[in-house]
């Protein structure tokens, strides 16, 4: 029952404070190319304008023009719920396998990469391939990166890594431990469509691979769409400062430690947000045929992560 | 009912549905023999629950007299619970496949040789999965690869390429059966008997041993298609009749995995151990190669066909590392690999079935089977539609199928194997982990792009436009949908009651303890655990405050219809500038390009009048398979150069031929009279 409260807690705070993260680091980086920016506040305005307006069907696109972004959603919020954010329990039964998390975000990506092909447009369908090509190349330094993780525990469940490097400082700076979440830095990257992978904010539709999935879709379905991918973002970054910064996570629904824990996300997440925003300041988007070769460097680190927990063992 | 009355069933059946075939009018044909084929398979799918749960197996001899003293032992059908499981795939998609044929057949499918070869090609296949010593084995292999060649040809009069496909298949499938009949003369000789339990006690060893168990390897490898012995399969399965392809694929190949594990299992595990890395690095390029091939490949049956060998692959991979394991004493986490090669082989059953079936439905709908040429197909055909991409759902491993649960397991077994146990584990499992990963990402990618392609967007051609309805009042085309619904629900179930079915499969291979059931959730021994259902409730419970959410906001801003959404003035572009399979691909192959080896041809004509404008291009690509290129093209060369030399000697002339006769008794003699 604990572990439900806590879970479903964990789901409200990353929901609540996910379009903070996003307003966060666009607001960085607009201060940091001189702009004034809209203020950290802006994607809150933006999901309930896009709420408010009407949602349009174009002729001849199938029932995956609406389900698809609820797809993502319900995907998003599904790896929210499992990935140790706030808290380490979880809900019996389900555990946070890191497998599953890997299966359920691919859900989400499936679910985008199909609806760009739906409308049947170039734009969409370009999207589509290319975002698909980069989630295929991800995924063995995903798994690689887990296994590197999964090897000094002996187990792939999330919150039992998470509180087994908490409480002991020498799982964290192995050169295993650290390799891994290096590698998972560069996937998380590719997985959000940031820089250098995607460019978030371009406007040159022949540079798009996220956003030109999401030409077609209006209103609502715009919206979940951005709230599922934003959540995406939360999750995959919270993993990856939890991993770092194993510390300040609630195990039990006491007041004062879930405070803690709410405030200790918050931190870790919006400084990991301006730093991952500050350093896309300084980058420019590789060429589509280069993300091979950074993928590639990644899944080299996780192989060597996992060479290396082999000898620390 | 009992293994030994299942399978007399088997045979009556088989029997009936030949009988049916031959004499029921044409009209009826395919409702009667598909019937009975129905039967067949319901009664091996029996045949197999009883071989699985009842304890003393159960023995059918076959009434021939064999002459004493030649070292064989009496024929017998007496399946193993392992044998079972196969039983069980084959007999289950055999049923849905007949079912499905029962609307499908057309043409020579629906002939009196059609249908009964069906019925033999299902009888041959449970011959083998339940056979008890290596001449019935045999006798069950060579009725299954003939049957299934005739059913391949039926349409050779139509389309010239099922001739070379034919070719293709009748000699690669009768090379592994010559490689299958050396390997168990040997191990039968050695053993002095050719029954499986007197094999399984004789532990062969020695060069006698490595020599059977490497023709055996490859003898069950070119059966399962894998890399390299895998050519027939890209060419066999587009060109078969659509049910029968899905038999081919999700049954008959099984066939090869059995061989597998059995041989490397019980006949010959000592010797097969040392190959443990061979068995592995098959598996594990299979699955890589295949699911590559798979993904720029456009012809939708072709793209399928690839995508078997590459699920064979990941099986294989998983009885390799299940080996690996084993022989590094990791006991409890081979168990796992091994229920994970029989938890990926039926889910491949499953949803192989599904896609191969709905693959035969768009073919008839629209006379297309090439991705490039399709589109638009989910307004027509939402069934198919659905059941597709469940199936393709499965094939990309996502949660909640069948392909999820199997593939997950695996991944259990490679990351709680300890690879500081030995150099190779070390090795091994990183570099499988990594190549299974691969293999998944593009899966995921292929599925995409068949599924997309064949379902969404425009129709790209006149005959995807106006395809022939799902349901037409022709009765049987309510069986093809029946059919692959079953099919669907099956991929589902297999993935939900994932924990029950691994159990199974545990006490099957005869370990006990490594798997449990908890809650109808898979639980393993010292690993974790995965409960599909309970993913699936909190999903739910998840997805119910957004459709409310939902629902709140239709009620308020209601959805409106648009010819083009952000059309700006534009007009909806033509279908032509669509994305189509090959360029959704076209980034990979550029990736790939040094395994795939494209060709490319541009080619741009001008205007008379001004050379500077552009008339036509034209511009073309073909990706080619490397292994045949590199491995077979040169084989298939010499052997036409030694036949066109051969030809020399057979010139026609009578005295040539009266000189051979003489000159061959002339040695005849000469060597009577030496010794």
């Amino acid at each position: 029952m604990t572990g439900v409260l806590l879970v479903i807690l964990q789901i409200i705070v990353a929901t609540a404070i996910t379009p903070l993260l996003v307003g966060v680091m666009r607001q960085v980086r607009a201060r940091m190319e001189g702009r004034v920016g809209p203020g950290p506040l802006q994607p809150y305005r933006d999901v309930r304008k896009l709420l408010a307006k009407e949602p349009l069907r174009a002729e001849g696109s199938s029932v995956l023009l609406v389900a698809a972004p609820l797809v993502l959603l319900v995907s998003s919020l599904l790896v929210v719920a499992l990935v140790p954010l706030v808290t380490t329990a979880t809900v019996i039964a389900v555990p946070n396998d890191l497998f599953v998390v890997v299966s359920l975000l691919l859900v989400g990506t499936v679910a985008v990469a199909l609806l760009g092909l739906d409308a049947g447009t170039a734009f969409g369908g370009m999207g589509s391939s290319r975002h698909m090509m980069i989630a295929a190349l991800v995924e063995p330094t995903v798994l690689m990166s887990v296994y590197a993780l999964s090897i000094p525990i002996g187990t792939s469940t999330l919150s039992r890594i998470v509180v087994a490097r908490g409480t002991d400082i020498g799982r964290v700076v192995t050169p295993g431990g650290l390799l891994a979440v290096v590698a998972l830095v560069v996937v998380v990257l590719a997985e959000t469509g940031r820089l250098p992978v995607d460019n978030p904010s371009t406007h040159l539709e022949l540079t798009m691979i996220h956003e030109s999935m999401l030409l077609e879709s209006a209103g609502r379905d715009l919206a979940w769409l951005e709230v599922g991918s934003w959540l995406r973002l939360t999750a995959l970054l919270g993993l990856v400062v939890n991993l770092a910064l194993p510390w300040g996570l609630a195990s039990d629904v006491r007041p004062l430690p879930v405070l803690l824990a709410v405030g200790a996300l918050s931190v870790k997440l919006l400084v990991a947000g301006a730093l991952v925003a500050a350093a896309e300041v300084f980058m420019a988007k590789v060429r589509l045929f280069k993300v091979p070769e950074l993928l590639a460097g990644s899944f080299v680190l996780a192989f060597l992560a996992v060479t290396a927990s082999y000898l620390a063992g | 009912m009992t293994a030994v009355g299942g399978l007399g069933a088997v045979l009556a059946l088989a029997c009936l549905a030949v009988l049916l075939a031959v004499v029921v009018p044409a009209r009826y044909r395919s409702f009667g023999a598909g019937a009975a084929c129905m039967g067949i398979g319901i009664a091996g799918v029996l045949t197999g629950v009883a071989a699985i749960t009842t304890v003393p197996r159960a023995v059918l001899v076959i009434p021939v007299a064999i002459p004493a003293g030649l070292g064989i032992d009496p024929l017998v059908l007496s399946p193993t619970p392992l044998g079972g499981v196969f039983c069980v795939v084959v007999g289950a998609v055999g049923a849905v496949a007949a079912l499905y044929g029962i609307g499908y057949a057309h043409g020579a499918a629906a002939s009196r040789t059609g249908w009964s070869a069906f019925a033999v090609f299902l009888l041959g296949m449970l011959l083998v999965a339940s056979a008890g010593d290596a001449i019935t084995f045999l006798l069950g292999w060579e009725t299954m690869a003939v049957a299934s060649t005739v059913l391949l040809l039926a349409d050779h009069a139509v389309r010239p390429s099922v001739r070379s496909a034919g070719v293709w298949y009748a000699v690669m499938t009768h090379l592994s059966f010559l490689s299958l009949l050396t390997g168990f003369a040997l191990v039968a000789t050695a053993a002095h008997g050719t029954s499986f339990s007197r094999i399984a006690a004789a532990h062969v060893s020695g060069p006698t041993g490595i020599a059977a168990f490497l023709l055996l390897l490859v003898g069950f490898a070119t059966k399962a298609g894998l890399v390299p012995l895998h050519v027939w399969l890209p060419r066999a399965h587009p060109e078969a009749p659509s049910h029968v392809s899905a038999v081919m694929s999700a049954a008959m190949v099984k066939l090869g995995v059995y061989g597998i594990i059995v041989l490397t299992g019980t006949w010959l595990p000592d010797v097969s151990r040392p190959f443990a890395v061979l068995v592995l690095a098959l598996g594990a390029l299979s699955s890589s190669y295949g699911i590559l091939q798979a993904s720029v490949t456009s012809d939708l049956k072709r793209l399928l066909a690839y995508s078997t060998t590459e699920n064979v692959g990941l099986a294989v991979t998983a009885v390799g590392i299940g080996m690996l394991l084993a022989s590094a004493g990791q006991g409890p986490v081979a168990n796992v690999a091994l229920v994970a090669a029989l938890l990926l082989v039926v889910s491949h059953a499953a949803f192989k079935t599904v896609l191969f079936l709905g693959a035969g439905t768009i073919l008839q709908a629209t006379g297309e089977r090439d991705l490039d040429r399709l589109g638009g197909l989910a307004r027509s055909h939402p069934v198919t539609a659905w059941t597709f991409g469940v199936a393709a759902m499965g094939a990309a491993a996502l949660p909640v199928t069948s392909g999820f649960t199997a593939e997950w397991t695996l991944l259990q077994a490679l990351v709680h194997g300890d690879g500081r146990a030995s150099t190779t584990l070390a090795l091994a499992l990183p570099v499988t982990l990594g190549l299974v990963a691969l293999t998944v990402g593009l899966g995921l990618l292929t599925f995409v792009k068949a599924f997309g392609m064949a379902f969404l967007a425009r129709p790209r051609s006149a005959a995807a436009a106006s395809p022939r309805p799902e349901v037409t009042s022709r009765p049987g085309s309510a069986a093809m949908v029946v059919a692959q619904a079953i099919g669907a629900a099956a991929v589902l179930a297999l993935g939900l009651a994932v924990g029950p079915v691994a159990a199974t499969f545990s006490s099957v291979l005869g370990y006990s303890g490594s798997v449990l059931v908890e809650l109808g959730g898979l639980r393993l021994v010292t690993i974790g655990g995965l409960d599909p259902g309970a993913l699936l409730l909190v999903t739910l419970a998840l997805a119910l405050p957004v459709g409310l959410l939902v629902m709140v906001l239709r009620r308020k801003v209601p959805r409106r219809a648009t010819d083009v959404p952000w059309g700006c003035g534009g007009v909806r572009i033509s279908p032509r500038m669509e994305y189509t399979a090959t360029s959704y691909a076209e980034p990979l192959v550029r990736v790939f390009g040094e395994a795939l080896r494209p060709t490319r041809s541009l080619e741009v004509s001008h205007f008379a009048e001004d050379h500077v404008l552009e008339n036509r291009v034209a511009f073309a690509q073909a990706v080619t398979d490397v292994v045949e290129d590199r491995g077979y093209t040169p084989v298939v060369r010499w052997l036409r150069v030694i036949g066109d030399q051969a030809r020399r000697v057979q010139n026609g002339s009578i005295h040539r031929y009266l000189g051979f006769s003489f000159a061959a008794l002339v040695v005849v003699l000469a060597l009577v009279t030496l010794t």
